[in-house]
């Protein structure tokens, strides 16, 4: 398993949002066929393109009822991985006492909130697979509060298009909707049934068990709801944003 | 004397594009977590890094899954298959590959493929059909998980690809070298036509 610092390369500075909404399908496709493979510009737009019409395939597919599997406690990954776009070593160590959760956008209970308001929500735990876009995965066990009751609770527009993630370790992400009130969809305060540790995210992270290990964003500060396609860290680097499982 | 219909020879064209495409970026992206102690050199792949090689796979995906389905549809129903591909007697494909190795296999009527043809042409489409399927379990595993679980869920369907793209590269090497060994077939490829 490489690091991803290691394989972050400069791309052709596309504006994904551009294309992520076009139409462009198969004869994106075909043109490729007959335009200059040395033409990065063009080439890497129809790839944006096909990326975009790849997002909403996966929309379409995506069955809001259907869960993903959950495992035995005795299958989990031990040690479970650290995966991050730093190393170990560089993980920020959050102080909790001092810490508030913001809420912004199309949210009608802004209130910031502490953890011990958080950890007084009612709980939930789930042990199913994280499964990273680089190929492997890893089956863990993550406890916290619902996401779509959270939603709920905050008085989050559902019917908006997207559910944005900043984060303490200046990694950000979003997912859509569905997605977000999927019943597996978790705002997370605990792994293994300890806190989280700082390595997987204290003191909390988004767990998806429903698509890749890099939408399941850690050190989570504020969320946010918004129909503007908010992007993402790796989205942004060239990485598919529905990557659904 | 047509030997290629046209609908096969596009197919065949566009399948070589979409599959150096599939299986380039596909080493790319075997490198970023490899299944076995060794990874694919860079230049031989495609898309630079893993989010590139993403990008081309999920782009090539369409056109070869698309263009294989003209293929099988036109295959099947026009009669082509049963015509060129049927039937295969396994002695037949034993002693075919045993002339083939000692270089003395008859190749005369380019119209007809001799039993070890039909063989690897027969392997090669339920080679590449396993590479669809399993590849939809691994990008689809919970979507999909009726279709993973057939493939030893997630895990299983990832060896599975690799084995299937394994299949597919050994069996495009030895087309390639029997093309080269026996030249007038290329063209034909192009023209669906042989020179007489």
């Amino acid at each position: 398993m490489k690091s991803n610092i290691e394989r972050t390369k400069e791309l052709i500075n596309v504006e994904r949002r551009l294309f992520l909404r076009q139409g462009l399908s198969l004869g994106a496709l075909t043109l490729l066929a007959g335009c200059e493979l040395t033409d990065q510009e063009s080439v890497q737009r129809v790839l944006m393109a096909m990326s975009g019409w790849n997002d909403r395939a996966q929309e379409w597919l995506f069955n809001p009822n259907r869960l993903a599997p959950e495992f035995p406690e005795s299958r989990i990954t031990k040690p479970f991985p650290f995966n991050g776009y730093y190393s170990e070593d560089e993980v920020r160590v959050i102080d909790g006492s001092s810490y508030k959760l913001e809420l912004a956008g199309k949210i009608a209970e802004k209130k910031p909130w502490t953890l011990p308001e958080l950890y007084a929500l009612p709980q939930v735990s789930q042990v199913t697979r994280h499964i990273c876009v680089e190929g492997w995965a890893a089956i863990g066990k993550w406890s916290g509060v619902r996401f779509s009751d959270f939603l709920q609770r905050v008085g989050a527009d559902t019917t908006a298009k997207y559910v944005g993630f900043q984060c303490a370790d200046d990694y950000y992400g979003s997912i859509d909707m569905a997605t977000a009130l999927h019943p597996q969809t978790q705002l997370s305060f605990r792994f293994a049934d300890e806190l989280l540790p700082p390595k997987y995210g204290y003191p909390m992270k988004l767990r998806v068990p429903t698509k890749l290990g890099f939408k399941n964003p850690k050190h989570i500060s504020a969320i946010f709801v918004t129909n503007e396609y908010p992007g993402g860290y790796w989205e942004d680097k060239g990485y598919n944003w529905f990557s659904g499982s | 004397m047509l030997i290629h219909p046209l609908v096969v020879r596009i197919t065949h064209w566009l399948n070589v594009l979409a599959v150096l495409i599939m299986i380039t970026s596909g080493w790319q992206i075997y490198n970023a977590s490899p299944l076995f102690g060794f990874s694919f050199p860079d230049s031989i792949t495609l898309g630079g890094w893993l989010a590139g090689a993403l990008q081309w796979h999920f782009a090539g995906l369409w056109l070869f899954v698309a263009n294989g389905l003209v293929y099988v549809l036109y295959g099947i129903f026009s009669g082509h298959f049963r015509r060129k591909l049927l039937p295969i007697s396994p002695a037949a494909v034993v002693r075919d590959i045993g002339q083939a190795l000692r270089g003395h296999l008859a190749h005369e009527d380019l119209s007809v493929y001799n039993a070890a043809q039909r063989a690897a042409y027969v392997a090669l489409i339920f080679f590449l059909c396993l590479l669809v399927a399993t590849g939809l379990a691994i990008w689809k595993p919970v979507q999909l998980y009726w279709l993973a679980s057939l493939m030893g869920d997630y895990e299983g369907a990832r060896y599975l690809h690799f084995f299937a793209m394994s299949a597919v590269a050994l069996i495009v090497l030895v087309h390639v070298v029997m093309v080269a060994l026996v030249p007038r077939t290329f063209p034909t490829m192009i023209t669906g036509r042989t020179r007489t």
